[in-house]
C-alpha cells in the first residue's frame, strides 16, 4: 500500500457518520471521513426531524434516552444550532384498540424512564384545541423534540473537523479490503488511505461494503411520503403522530406545517430516486386535514422523498462486523436513525476505542441475520406492498 | 403621496361588488381581479409573514405567490388570479395576527 | 385512439390544438386561466371597455386572429379553463379545478406552459408597487389598470418600451425607463436581430416613440435602489457615465426577459440542459419539441422565442405528435421548424441586446433581498456559503438557508440565486447547478385533497 494512513476510516458522511467522527475524535483519534457526495445530502437531510421518545422499539431506549441528552445538548456541544426545539409528542389513536396499543407502548415508555402523560377526550380537546374530534385518545411525551435534518449534519460535521477529522466530500470509495491488521481505503481518484479500523455508515451502499466482507443484511430502500405547508399561523405545538401512521406532522416556529406518513414508497438507492406518488400526497392531506381541521386550508407547496434502508425487522444493524476483526457498521436505520444517531457515534466510539461491547448497542449486533430474519408486523403495515420482494439477501433466505 | 396603488383607465360595465377588505367595504364590479379590486382602492394586499412588511402581489399572473389575501371564512384566496364575488370578506393576515 | 393532452392554452398551445382538429384529433386543452390566450394575448376581463386593437399596435391583427381561430376551436376540443396541473405521474396527470382535485390519462402530453419575468433583485425591489413587467402588462390587458400613476420600467428588455407605450398610450405617465445594457452591446447583438427585420423594426419604432414622448430612456444604468416608506416614491440608479439620479414614481415595472414556466417539464420527466446566452437551465427537446417519447414541449415554456415562435412551435410539435402517431407531414412541419429556428434565433439576440445583469446581480449587497418568499438575503446564501463544509450548489443552498423553498418554489428567486452560488465558487452558471422541481407546481390546499379520511 502507498500513502497516508489513520487511525480509524469512515465510509458515510450522512449523520451516523459524522457523530462517530466527532465522538472518535473527541477520545484522541485520528478519523479520516468519506463521502461520495456532500455531509448530509442524503436521508439524514431529508427525514422528518423527529427526535421522538415515546413508543420505540423497547431494545432500543438505552440508547435513545442517551441520545436525547446528546441532542438537548448539541449547541454546547456541536457549537451552532440544529433548530432544536423540545415540541413534546402527541401520540393520537382512533379508537379504544389503538389506544390500547398506545398504552402498551406508554407502559415500555414509561419503564425507561420517559414521562408519559395520557389524555382522553374532552381534556385532550381542551388542552390542544386544534386537534379536530377524530382523535379518541392520545399520549403526550413532554421530552420529545424535533430538529432541523437539513442543519444537523453538516453542523456536526463542521464540529467534527474542528476537532481534527479530515472529512473527504465527493470522494467516492471504490474498494475496501484487509490490509495487515487494518484496511486499505481506496476512492475513486486512486488515493489509498490505510487504517486501522473500518466504519462503514455508507447507508445505501451498506450492504455492498458489508458483502465485500463476507456478511450481509436484507436492507431495502424506502421512503415515507413528506410535504410541507406554506407558513401558517402557529398553533400545533407539539409533533403530532397518529398509531396508525396516516399523520407524523409537526409545526415549524416558522409557521410550516411538515408532514411524513406511511406507507412508505420502495425506492431506487443507487440512482437516488424516491418517487412520492401524488395519492399518497392527497391521501396525507386528507388525513392531516381530518385530524387537524384548521389546516384544511392551508396549502401545500413542496413534497419530497428521502431514501431510507429498512431491515425487516425494523432495527439498525449497529456494532462490530461477525467476520473481520476492526471492521464496524453502522445501518439500515429504518427510519428511526436521527433521533438515535448521536447516540450510535458516542457507543460506537466506546466500541472502537475501547474494544468493549457497550450494553445499549446489544439488540443490534449483524450476526441476528445468520439465520433467517424476522419479519416485524411494521414491516408488513408500514410499505405499500411487501417492500422485500426481490431483495436478493432476504429471499435467499428460507423464511 | 398616493394613497392607491392601480389607476384604472379602463371602464368596466359589469354588476357591483361590494366586499370587504381588513374591515372596510370595498366597491369593485364583477370581473375585476381581488388584487385589482383592493389596489385600486389602496397600497397593500398582504402583510408578509416573516416582518409584517406590505407587500401588494408581484407578478399578477399566478407564478410568484406573493398576493395570497386571507379569507374571512378561514381560507386563502390568490388575490390576482381570483375574481371578486359578492360578499367577499379579505384580511392582510392570519386571524392571530389581527387580534393583537 | 391515443388520448393527446395540451397543457397551456396561449399562443403555442392553441397552435397545436388547432393542428390536431384538422387531423382528426379532439385533444383536451388544459389552461389554468379564466380565459384563453396566454400571457402575450391576455383577453381583457368581460364588460372591460379597452381597446386591445390600440393597445397590441402591430400586433392587433395577429391577436384578434388567434382569438378568432380559438372560438372556431372551442367546440371540437375539450377544453378546460381555470385547471392546474399540479403533479404529473407517468401517464397520469394531477389537476385541481373548483378547489378540486382531480386526474385525466394522457397518452400524449404537450406541455405549451409559457413563461415568466425574469427579476433580478435589488435594494427595495419587494417594495408593494414593485411588480414585474410582464404584471405591468397583465394589469392593463387583464383589468384595465395602470400599476400606478407615474411608473419607472427598469430592467433588460426589448419589452421595457413596448410596456411604456402601452401606458402613455393610456394617460400614464412614465417616469423612465432604464436598461442596464449599454448601447455597445446592443449594437453588437445587431447582427443576430437581423433574424427577424421586422420586430427589429418594431423595437426601433419604440425607442423612437419614447424620445418622442419626453421619457427619459437610459441604457446601460446600475440600478441602485427603489425607495419608499411602505411603497414605492423614487427609483434611484446610475447612469452609464456615473451620474447618479432620482425619479420620483410610485410604481416600478422590473423584467429581465423571460424565464420558461418549466416546472411541470421537470415533472415530467424532461431533461436540461444549461443556455449559456440566456443563462438558464432549458428543458431540452429535438427541432420539432421532443422531450421523450409521449412528452412534448413548445413555446415560451422550453425556449424562448416570443409569441410568433411559439405559435409556429405548438403548431410543428402537434405535426411531430401526428407522425408519432404514424402520420407524417413534412411539407407542414419542415417550414414550421425553419421558422421557429429563425425566430429563437433572433431571439437568442435579444438575450445578448439585453443582457442578464449577471455582473451587477453577482455585486448586490448582503443586505439586498434574494428570496421574497421566505426572506432570504443575498448576504445569508454567501454565509452559508462560506461556512467550512458549506454548500456549493443551488440546491443544497436552499435546504441550508430556505433561498427558493418559498411559495413560489424559486421561481423568482432562482435565476439570480444561480448566479449568487455561481459568483461565490467563482464557476460558470452551469455549475452552480439546477433548482429541482417537486409537485406541486403551485401550492394547493389540503382541503382539495376532498373529504376528510374516514
Amino acid at each position: 500500500m502507498r500513502g497516508a494512513s489513520t487511525d480509524v476510516a469512515i465510509i458515510g458522511g450522512g449523520l451516523i457518520g459524522v457523530w462517530t467522527a466527532f465522538f472518535l475524535a473527541r477520545r484522541g483519534q485520528r478519523v479520516v471521513l468519506f463521502e461520495r457526495d456532500v455531509v448530509g445530502a442524503q436521508s439524514s437531510g431529508t427525514n422528518f426531524g423527529n427526535l421522538r421518545l415515546q413508543g420505540r422499539f423497547p431494545g432500543q431506549y438505552p440508547l435513545a434516552l442517551r441520545s436525547h441528552e446528546l441532542w438537548e445538548d448539541f449547541e454546547a456541544l456541536i457549537g451552532e444550532g440544529c433548530e432544536f426545539a423540545r415540541t413534546g409528542h402527541l401520540y393520537c389513536a382512533f379508537d379504544a384498540a389503538e389506544q390500547a396499543r398506545l398504552e402498551a407502548y406508554a407502559q415500555v415508555s414509561q419503564q425507561h424512564g420517559v414521562v408519559i402523560e395520557r389524555l382522553e377526550q374532552p381534556e385532550l380537546r381542551k388542552r390542544f384545541p386544534w386537534l379536530g374530534g377524530r382523535a379518541v385518545a392520545a399520549t403526550y411525551s413532554p421530552r420529545d423534540a424535533t430538529a432541523n435534518p437539513r442543519l444537523a449534519t453538516p453542523a456536526v460535521a463542521r464540529a467534527a473537523r474542528r476537532l481534527g477529522v479530515e472529512i473527504r466530500e465527493n470522494a467516492r470509495v471504490t474498494a475496501v479490503a484487509r490490509h495487515g491488521a487494518g484496511f486499505v481505503v481506496t476512492t475513486a481518484d486512486g488515493t489509498e488511505l490505510g487504517c486501522g479500523a473500518l466504519v462503514n455508515a455508507a447507508g445505501a451502499w451498506a450492504v455492498e461494503m458489508a458483502e465485500c466482507f463476507g456478511e450481509t443484511a436484507p436492507v431495502f430502500a424506502a421512503g415515507p411520503p413528506q410535504f410541507v405547508t406554506e407558513p401558517l399561523p402557529f398553533v400545533m405545538a407539539p409533533s403530532l403522530q397518529t398509531i396508525d401512521g396516516s399523520v407524523i406532522a409537526r409545526q415549524t416556529e416558522r409557521g410550516n406545517v411538515i408532514l411524513a406518513g406511511y406507507p412508505r414508497t420502495a425506492a431506487d438507492a443507487v440512482g437516488n430516486r424516491a418517487p412520492v406518488p401524488p395519492a399518497k400526497t392527497l391521501a396525507a392531506m386528507r388525513a392531516l386535514a381530518g385530524l387537524v381541521p384548521a389546516l384544511a386550508h392551508g396549502h401545500v407547496i413542496r413534497v419530497w422523498s428521502g431514501i431510507e434502508g429498512y431491515l425487516p425487522d425494523m432495527i439498525p444493524v449497529i456494532g462490530r462486523s461477525e467476520t473481520t476483526p476492526w471492521l464496524f457498521h453502522a445501518f439500515g436505520f429504518c427510519g428511526h436513525g436521527f433521533q438515535i444517531g448521536p447516540g450510535v457515534g458516542h457507543y460506537l466510539s466506546d466500541m472502537i476505542v475501547d474494544g468493549a461491547d457497550p450494553p445499549p448497542l446489544a439488540p443490534f449486533s449483524i450476526a441476528r441475520f445468520r439465520t433467517s430474519a424476522t419479519i416485524s408486523d411494521k414491516f408488513h403495515k408500514e410499505f405499500d406492498d411487501r417492500p422485500d420482494k426481490g431483495n436478493r439477501a432476504l429471499s435467499a433466505r428460507p423464511s | 403621496m398616493t394613497s392607491v396603488q392601480f389607476k384604472r383607465v379602463a371602464e368596466r360595465r359589469g354588476a357591483r361588488v361590494v366586499l370587504t377588505f381588513e374591515g372596510s367595504a370595498i366597491t369593485a364590479t364583477s370581473g375585476d381581479s381581488v388584487l385589482a379590486a383592493l389596489l385600486t382602492h389602496g397600497l397593500l394586499v398582504r402583510r408578509h409573514e416573516f416582518g409584517d412588511e406590505p407587500r401588494a402581489g408581484f407578478c399578477l399572473m399566478g407564478a410568484c405567490q406573493d398576493c395570497w389575501v386571507w379569507s374571512g371564512h378561514g381560507g386563502r384566496l390568490r388575490a390576482c388570479t381570483t375574481p371578486v364575488v359578492e360578499g367577499m370578506t379579505l384580511f392582510a393576515q392570519p386571524p392571530a395576527a389581527r387580534d393583537e | 385512439m391515443s388520448s393527446i393532452v395540451i397543457v397551456g392554452a396561449g399562443a403555442a398551445g392553441i397552435a397545436a390544438a388547432e393542428v390536431l382538429c384538422a387531423q382528426g384529433h379532439r385533444p383536451v386543452l388544459i389552461d389554468e386561466a379564466e380565459r384563453a390566450g396566454g400571457q402575450g394575448y391576455r383577453q381583457p376581463a368581460p364588460d372591460l371597455a379597452l381597446d386591445m386593437r390600440r393597445l397590441m399596435g402591430s400586433e392587433a391583427a395577429r391577436y384578434e386572429a388567434l382569438h378568432r381561430r380559438f372560438a372556431a376551436l372551442t367546440e371540437r376540443i375539450d377544453y378546460r379553463p381555470r385547471t392546474l396541473v399540479w403533479a404529473v405521474e407517468g401517464g397520469t396527470l394531477h389537476l385541481l379545478r373548483e378547489g378540486r382535485a382531480e386526474t385525466i390519462e394522457a397518452t400524449t402530453l404537450l406541455l405549451a406552459t409559457g413563461a415568466m419575468d425574469r427579476i433580478a433583485p435589488m435594494p427595495g425591489w419587494t417594495l408593494p408597487g414593485v411588480f414585474t413587467l410582464g404584471g405591468a402588462q397583465v394589469a392593463l390587458k387583464d383589468q384595465g389598470c395602470l400599476i400606478g400613476r407615474r411608473v419607472a420600467f427598469l430592467g433588460s428588455s426589448p419589452l421595457l418600451l413596448l410596456a411604456a407605450r402601452q401606458y402613455r398610450q393610456m394617460g400614464g405617465e412614465v417616469a423612465v425607463v432604464a436598461d442596464t445594457t449599454g448601447l455597445a452591446a446592443k449594437a453588437r447583438a445587431l447582427p443576430h436581430l437581423l433574424a427577424s427585420p421586422r420586430t427589429l423594426l418594431r423595437g426601433l419604432g419604440y425607442m423612437a416613440d419614447t424620445l418622442r414622448a419626453g421619457t427619459p430612456l437610459l441604457h446601460g444604468v446600475t440600478p441602485l435602489a427603489i425607495e419608499g416608506d411602505g411603497h414605492v416614491e423614487s427609483l434611484r440608479l446610475r447612469d452609464a457615465a456615473g451620474r447618479e439620479h432620482r425619479f420620483a414614481c410610485d410604481a416600478v415595472a422590473l423584467g429581465y426577459g423571460l424565464k420558461p414556466e418549466s416546472q411541470l417539464a421537470d415533472l415530467a420527466g424532461a431533461s436540461f440542459a444549461y443556455d449559456t446566452d440566456f443563462r438558464l437551465f432549458l428543458p431540452k427537446t429535438d427541432g420539432f419539441g421532443r422531450a421523450r417519447p409521449g412528452l412534448y414541449l413548445a413555446g415560451d415554456g422550453v425556449a424562448i422565442g416570443g409569441a410568433d415562435a411559439a405559435e409556429a412551435s405548438g403548431a410543428l410539435a402537434a405535426y411531430a405528435i401526428l407522425s408519432d402517431l404514424g402520420k407524417p407531414n413534412d411539407a407542414a412541419a419542415i417550414p414550421l421548424m425553419r421558422r421557429v429556428v429563425r425566430l429563437r434565433r433572433f431571439q437568442r439576440g435579444l438575450a445578448r441586446a439585453f443582457a442578464w445583469p449577471v455582473a451587477q446581480i453577482r455585486a448586490q449587497a448582503a443586505e439586498t433581498v434574494l428570496c421574497r418568499c421566505e426572506s432570504v438575503t443575498i448576504g445569508a446564501v454567501r454565509a452559508a456559503m462560506a461556512q467550512a463544509l458549506g454548500p456549493v450548489e443551488v440546491n443544497r443552498v436552499k435546504a441550508m438557508t430556505r433561498c427558493g423553498m418559498g411559495r413560489c418554489q424559486g421561481r423568482v428567486c432562482g435565476p439570480a440565486l444561480q448566479e449568487i452560488v455561481a459568483a461565490a465558487t467563482a464557476r460558470d452558471g452551469a455549475a452552480a447547478g439546477r433548482l429541482r422541481g417537486q409537485a406541486p407546481v403551485k401550492p394547493i390546499a389540503l382541503a382539495a385533497a376532498g373529504d376528510i379520511a374516514p
